[in-house]
């Protein structure tokens, strides 16, 4: 158990920083001494800091980094057992060749096992697979005492429940046993399409039978022109000739971001950019690994430090079917005011799952990053916030850096359960981070 | 370079409440709605009135607060940070007219107790508390007149360059802490505070002033002049002959 040090945490928005004092735990023994020895500004656990927003720090006080980010995962069939710190990196580079996939993906490979857990990610096949809350089997956790708790959907319910997708704020997960997916091949089988403007995306992902995985990526300088791509796990004869070895996985990161002092990505730049994107791209299928269909940006190491010192902001809202025209104002009516987001993800969600603070919810789910710099982007984000909340969505507290407290308990109905639960396993407050702070979340 | 990007302003802390150049640096700031104001002042009615003209959307407070006070300092400080404070404008002060604190040598003394004194007592609880937080900015007002004593205005002068070298030093201090010092640096501000007087050269608006420290504030700059041309006056002033420096009335 280290001592610790002062370290200053930001988000993957590289916004919002604050000092915390930064430990490490060898084993299930020092969490615990470390929870019981928490200041009053209390303790939370970082993963990769993934978290666009402020959820996994905590500004004065204790930071744990990723627990056991080494050990070596224990395959049980179709059964992973790891430790909370192992990346899903690593979790891919040892399944793959195995046979077996990692069933819930996010757009990032770089997280770990009790991150994903804490945000209860969700991929591109959410539609299909849910979030990984379905996935998850077991999960070992030091609660707010030091006690160790071990618990699964049919255990200690509730406590698995306000786990999964309750930010780290109920204990620190040291442990979790996941299923997995089989495939034959380490390919997926991509469908691409394009599509002319917003409305003929929506009905596109709305009517058509979407494949296991389907992802949009729109275009907000081009009136909402999108990509479609429909993906499928490649079987084995369903390879091209000459790919030797079907289960092979070497994921790269191809080139690192520099740091640069005033963003380089332009509106002028970006629209230039998405055009050339939309040309370039093809209408048909083909074959491609698993890493560039589920993790094109990991190519691109550090990739936000593009948008310079003052970081960007990226906003993920769901909302139900019926709430299209909140959808339509990321390609209308933001671009109108001079708030292109740069980058506009969408994609379908299909029913949600028990967790308490458990993001997807049937619906619609859209992402969109944001440079700062432009002072009427906080004043539209608060009126989307507003209008989300309104038609019974929410916004994504994983991607969250400027929610306010009173929109929160309105997006998630079961907040005060999970408040109930959480307050079980933590009665003297020891988990606290600044997302938790910011929103009043105890 | 750090990764200290931008962050959202939920809760401003406004020392000296009735401030033209404070409530121009809030209004300049475009807070979120939502975001809490807290105005410290000595009256509460004053503060009501700067309320008013604080943009819609906010959340104010009106907490008492008296700089020369500081023994009652640590206590304010105590409750103005039950909730994480995003940003301290410590924007208190008194002009003193020269001719009065020359009569009267006790005058003197109460203007050093606000301007200096209860400048380092309020700044210094701000800062431990960000400390505590492990984030925060800290916007201290020193003036040109810190740049070299003047007859017009040296006992004002001395409380500002006090305060400067003190900010100086707290922002080296607060290095890695997470909690960051603007340090302002204004020319001559027209506005209540200079009533009366006459202008010099270079003059600016209380607007000015606030615009230039928001933009600071956001650029995470540790120094600022407003305007910007006043870095070049004050090497000026440095290097005029005080034969000359003397004479000169402004």
């Amino acid at each position: 158990m280290s001592s610790g040090v002062p370290r200053s945490y930001t988000g993957w928005g590289r916004t919002t920083s604050s000092v915390g004092i930064s430990v490490r735990a060898r084993n299930e023994h020092d969490v615990a001494e470390l929870i019981r020895t928490a200041p009053t500004r209390g303790i939370v656990s970082r993963g990769l800091g993934r978290s666009y927003g402020d959820a996994a720090q905590n500004g004065g006080g204790v930071v744990i980094e990723p627990f056991q980010p080494d050990a070596k995962p224990v395959l049980a069939g179709d059964v992973v057992t790891v430790s909370a710190g192992v990346s899903l990196a690593t979790l891919l580079q040892t399944l793959v060749p195995r046979g077996l996939l990692p069933p819930v993906l996010p757009g990032t490979r770089h997280v770990t096992v009790a991150g994903a857990i804490a945000a209860d990610v969700h991929g591109k096949n959410h539609h299909v697979d849910g979030s990984l809350g379905r996935w998850i089997e077991r999960i070992v956790l030091i609660d707010g005492l030091g006690e160790r708790h071990v618990m699964s959907p049919t255990h200690d319910t509730d406590a698995f429940w306000a786990t999964v997708g309750g930010m780290g704020l109920t204990g620190v997960v040291t442990e979790a046993t996941m299923r997995l997916l089989p495939i034959d091949t380490s390919y997926v089988r991509v469908r691409t399409r394009r599509v002319r403007d917003f409305d003929a995306l929506l009905s596109t992902m709305r009517d058509g039978r979407p494949a296991r995985y389907q992802v949009a990526w729109v275009d907000a300088f081009a009136k909402g022109r999108a990509i479609v791509e429909d993906g499928e796990l490649a079987r084995f004869w369903e390879l091209p000739d000459g790919v030797p070895r079907p289960l092979d996985y070497r994921p790269r990161t191809r080139v690192v971001a520099p740091h640069v002092p005033v963003s380089p990505l332009r509106p002028s730049l970006v629209r230039a950019f998405n055009a050339a994107w939309w040309r370039r791209a093809t209408d048909g299928e083909r074959v491609v690994a698993l890493s560039r269909f589920f993790h094109p940006l990991d190519g691109v190491g550090q990739w936000p430090r593009l948008y310079g010192r003052r970081g960007f902001l990226q906003y993920q809202i769901v909302v139900p079917d019926g709430a299209e025209h909140l959808l339509e104002r990321f390609v209308t009516s933001l671009p109108a005011a001079g708030l292109p987001p740069f980058l506009v993800v969408l994609k379908r969600f299909g029913p949600g799952n028990d967790g308490l603070l458990s993001f997807p919810t049937p619906g619609w789910t859209i992402a969109a990053d944001f440079p700062f710099g432009n002072p009427a982007l906080s004043r539209a984000l608060d009126e989307l916030d507003e209008l989300t909340a309104s038609v019974g969505g929410r916004v994504y507290l994983a991607k969250d850096s400027r929610l306010r407290a009173d929109a929160l308990a309105q997006m998630y109905p079961e907040l005060r359960r999970w408040q109930k639960v959480r307050a079980e396993l933590d009665p003297l407050g020891r988990f606290q981070s600044d997302l938790d702070r910011r929103l009043s979340m105890r | 370079m750090t990764d200290d990007g931008e962050r959202p302003l939920r809760r401003v802390v406004l020392l000296g409440g009735t401030s033209e150049i404070g409530l121009a640096l809030v209004a300049a700031l475009e807070l979120p709605r939502g975001a809490t104001v807290v105005l410290a002042g000595r009256s509460d009615e004053r503060l009501a009135t700067a309320a008013a003209t604080l943009p819609d959307g906010l959340r104010v407070e009106r907490v008492w607060f008296d700089a020369a006070a500081s023994e009652r300092h640590a206590e304010l400080f105590d409750k103005l940070f039950v909730d994480d404070v995003d940003l301290v404008i410590a924007a208190f002060g008194v002009l003193p007219r020269q001719a009065e604190v020359e009569q009267e040598p006790t005058r003197a003394v109460d203007s050093l107790a606000v301007n200096l004194n209860g400048q380092v007592s309020a700044l210094l609880h701000a800062a431990n508390h960000m400390r505590a937080q492990g984030h925060g900015d800290l916007v201290v007002f020193s003036s040109i007149a810190a740049v070299r004593g003047r007859r017009a205005n040296y006992v004002y002068g001395a409380a500002k360059a006090g305060l400067d070298a003190f900010a100086s030093g707290l922002t080296d201090a607060l290095h890695g802490s997470g909690v960051h010092v603007l340090l302002v640096r204004p020319g001559f501000v027209r506005g209540r505070m200079t009533e009366g007087m006459k202008t010099a050269p270079f003059a600016t608006m209380p607007s000015k002033v606030a615009a230039a420290t928001a933009r600071a504030l956001q650029e995470r700059s540790s120094v600022v002049w407003a305007p910007a041309s006043m870095r070049f006056v004050a090497l000026a002033m440095r290097c005029v002959p005080r034969v000359i420096w003397r004479r000169l009335r402004f």
